[in-house]
């Protein structure tokens, strides 16, 4: 057990001998280097969001961190005052409100339809995936005029319904084609014999390709959600700014232009649109990089 | 032997039983649902009146007469709407298809073969021709025939005539800036980066880092970027981080964000910042998949590090190159986000989809707008065309 381990360390150091974290501390400092300017950002707004808005314009957030142990300079009240008089504890309920079932309508549908599309034989099949390949890359921009007119006809401006309806069919294209490239991968078998026992494809459906496709089901639904609980444009077009049916980044938007150089507003409303995301993204990373890679290596 | 065979098929029989009879029965309450549900979320004031009812139904009138005034418990009032966005939305739908399905496996068999297919396929398409295929034509027949206001237009290509006037090409311009600087920017860092972190030790850590804001919003992205570059006028404390440094090095307080022309690269600055993560994965996921004989190889015919990565790894992994960097320029082109909130598209930073927004809800430009949306369509149609001849290639759907 030993003899190969001596044979590798023996064999490793190359050149001059140097010890071996010499010779990676540049490598080293450098991504560290980029990890912290990358962070350096994010944590700026998350010291500025725990201190009072009068110390935030005396000093720099970085003052601060010197001693971080003196506790009379952070402070929750931004939070409250965001969350309360500045209306984003109500946003934040409109978010999850428009968030979920706009997630979970399209991939419902979309798990539908990749299965049809991917075992079913049927007249048209070949056109209808071809459109829905082809509206892939068609931009959000193209539809916003026309939805809006017939929206305000319908009355469905600035209603839930209107935005779960608008998201979902934004959301397809991609949901399809991520569920069909599963779905499509399935053994064959698995379906020849559930055909000889009789199953009717409702039930191959949700007995077997449900199951097997829950690694895609959830990579998209974490992408989907991500992306509707961050959508700014589509929010702002068909459900506006009304406070009974603003989302947070719309509220963050306006906040934006009523608080200018509030900052200690600004950075907790901020940090209070992004803590959701952030944690399902830090929760769920692996099976998000997952889809990632499934939707774009792929295509 | 017989005992169990009877069962077994009494089995079936209660089986078939439950599915002629339950199932429509199903059927019929989660259509209801949905009706109803979608009557009482398309109706403004449906939570507030329900929870009244309620309200009402319990002895609490004055609750009731608060609610139907818009006053009153709102908050509860909101909790119901959430609760029911949840049953209708999420699973109503579900209800919907077992429903649909189960009405049609009281059908013949040859039937079903012919109908099932389109319960399922046909919820989404309606709702893409609804939403993508309709509204593309008509708004390419509208940047035609819409002029001011929405009047009807005399010269059909006005519109793009107007596009050639005022500060319309320079905003055109500075999409293309997007398109090359972000693109090129985040695919880039993100390959170096990736190339980086393939060597360390906790390499899943320094991923995080990099590839945590991609869970931010371009909005959140934006007032975090907007502190960093803050001005102060000379003399009063430099709190943004540039002009701390920038002064610290000796210079004059900048306003960034206004100062032509870097502010346009400054913005991209905050696309690179969300983005490099999302290419750094995929590369770094491509990297891995080059196969460890190819790089001993290299490395035997005396490749050193920057050698190896650039000359072997890099060509090989050209694909995934390519693919990240269409799958990041379709997002810079649609840039809206980050210059509404930054600049409102003024100091000469506006681009294609902010422009298009306000000629559309500003400045009643709806022709105008839809023309400025065709020119973002023809500039993804060649990746259009790409997509649908892999699809073609991998004989899918065929």
């Amino acid at each position: 057990m030993t003899a190969p381990a001596q044979t590798v360390r023996t064999m490793a150091p190359r050149g001059p001998w140097r010890p071996a974290w010499l010779n990676r501390a540049p490598l080293r400092f450098a991504v560290i280097g980029i990890c912290v300017i990358w962070f350096i950002p994010t944590l700026g707004l998350l010291v500025s969001s725990v201190r009072p808005g009068q110390d935030i314009t005396v000093t720099g957030w970085w003052s601060a961190l010197l001693n971080p142990f003196n506790l009379s300079q952070w402070t929750l009240n931004n939070y409250s005052q965001v969350i309360n008089s500045d209306g984003m504890g109500n946003a934040f309920l409109n978010s999850l409100i428009v968030t979920i079932p706009s997630t979970v309508i399209p991939i419902t549908m979309a798990a539908f339809a990749a299965y049809a599309f991917a075992w079913i034989r049927f007249p048209g099949r070949g056109i209808l995936f071809t459109i829905v390949v082809g509206l892939l890359v068609v931009p959000i921009q193209m539809s916003l005029i026309p939805i809006l007119q017939v929206y305000s006809q319908l009355h469905l401006q600035g209603t839930f319904l209107g935005i779960w309806l608008a998201h979902t069919a934004f959301g397809l294209p991609l949901a399809i084609f991520l569920l069909y490239n599963f779905i499509s991968q399935l053994p064959k078998d698995l379906f020849e014999s559930a055909a000889i026992d009789g199953a009717s494809h409702f039930q191959v459906f949700t007995r077997i390709v449900l199951p097997l496709s829950v690694p895609a089901l959830g990579a998209f639904a974490i992408f989907q959600f991500l992306w509707v609980w961050n959508d700014l444009l589509v929010a702002l077009v068909f459900l506006g700014i009304n406070s009974s049916v603003v989302v947070m980044p719309t509220a963050l938007s306006l906040l934006v232009g009523s608080h200018q150089e509030q900052w200690h507003i600004l950075t907790a409303g901020a940090f209070v649109t992004m803590l959701v995301p952030m944690v399902v993204f830090l929760i769920l990373q692996r099976s998000f990089i997952r889809g990632l890679l499934a939707g774009s290596v792929k295509s | 032997m017989t005992g169990g065979v009877r069962d077994k098929d009494r089995d079936a029989a209660r089986d078939d039983t439950l599915r002629r009879f339950l199932l429509p029965i199903g059927a019929v309450i989660g259509l209801a649902i949905v009706v109803f549900g979608t009557a009482f979320l398309y109706d403004k004031n449906g939570a507030e009146n329900l929870l009244a009812g309620i309200y009402q139904l319990l002895g609490n009138n004055a609750g009731a007469t608060a609610l139907r005034n818009g006053g009153g418990d709102q908050f509860v009032a909101k909790l119901v709407l959430a609760a029911m966005a949840l049953l209708v939305g999420v699973g109503g739908v579900w209800l919907l298809y077992t429903g649909v399905s189960a009405v049609v496996g009281l059908l013949s068999l040859r039937k079903q073969q012919r109908i099932i297919p389109w319960v399922f396929v046909l919820p989404a398409i309606t709702l893409l021709g609804i939403y993508l295929v309709y509204p593309t034509i008509a708004t390419i027949y509208q940047s035609f025939t819409h002029g001011n206001n929405g009047a009807a237009l005399a010269n059909p290509l006005a519109n793009y005539a107007t596009l050639g006037t005022q500060d319309f090409p320079h905003v055109i311009l500075n999409n293309v800036i997007w398109l090359v600087v972000a693109t090129s920017g985040s695919v880039g860092l993100g390959l170096l980066i990736a190339g980086l972190v393939d060597r360390v030790k906790r390499e899943a850590l320094a991923k995080t880092f990099i590839f945590l804001p991609l869970a931010i919003s371009l909005v959140g992205a934006s007032v975090i970027w907007q502190f960093v570059y803050a001005y102060r006028p000379p003399g009063a404390p430099q709190y943004g981080l540039f002009n701390a440094i920038y002064t610290a090095a000796g210079g004059q307080p900048l306003d960034w964000v206004h100062t032509q022309p870097i502010n346009t690269y400054l913005l991209i600055v905050i696309m690179v910042w969300l983005q490099t993560g999302f290419s750094m994965v995929i590369l770094s996921a491509a990297i891995k998949g080059v196969s460890t004989e190819v790089v001993e190889a290299a490395r035997l015919d005396g490749a050193n590090e920057r050698q190896l990565f650039f000359r072997v790894i890099v060509p090989m992994i050209k694909g995934s190159i390519i693919t990240v960097a269409t799958t990041v320029a379709i997002a810079v082109l649609k840039i809206f986000d980050i210059v509404y909130v930054m600049t409102g598209g003024r100091s000469g930073t506006d681009v294609i989809a902010n422009r298009m927004y306000d000629e559309v809800f500003q400045f009643n430009q709806p022709g105008i707008g839809a023309a400025l949306a065709v020119i973002l369509l023809i500039a993804v149609l060649p990746v259009m065309y790409i997509n649908l001849r892999n699809l073609r290639h991998q004989g899918v759907g065929a």
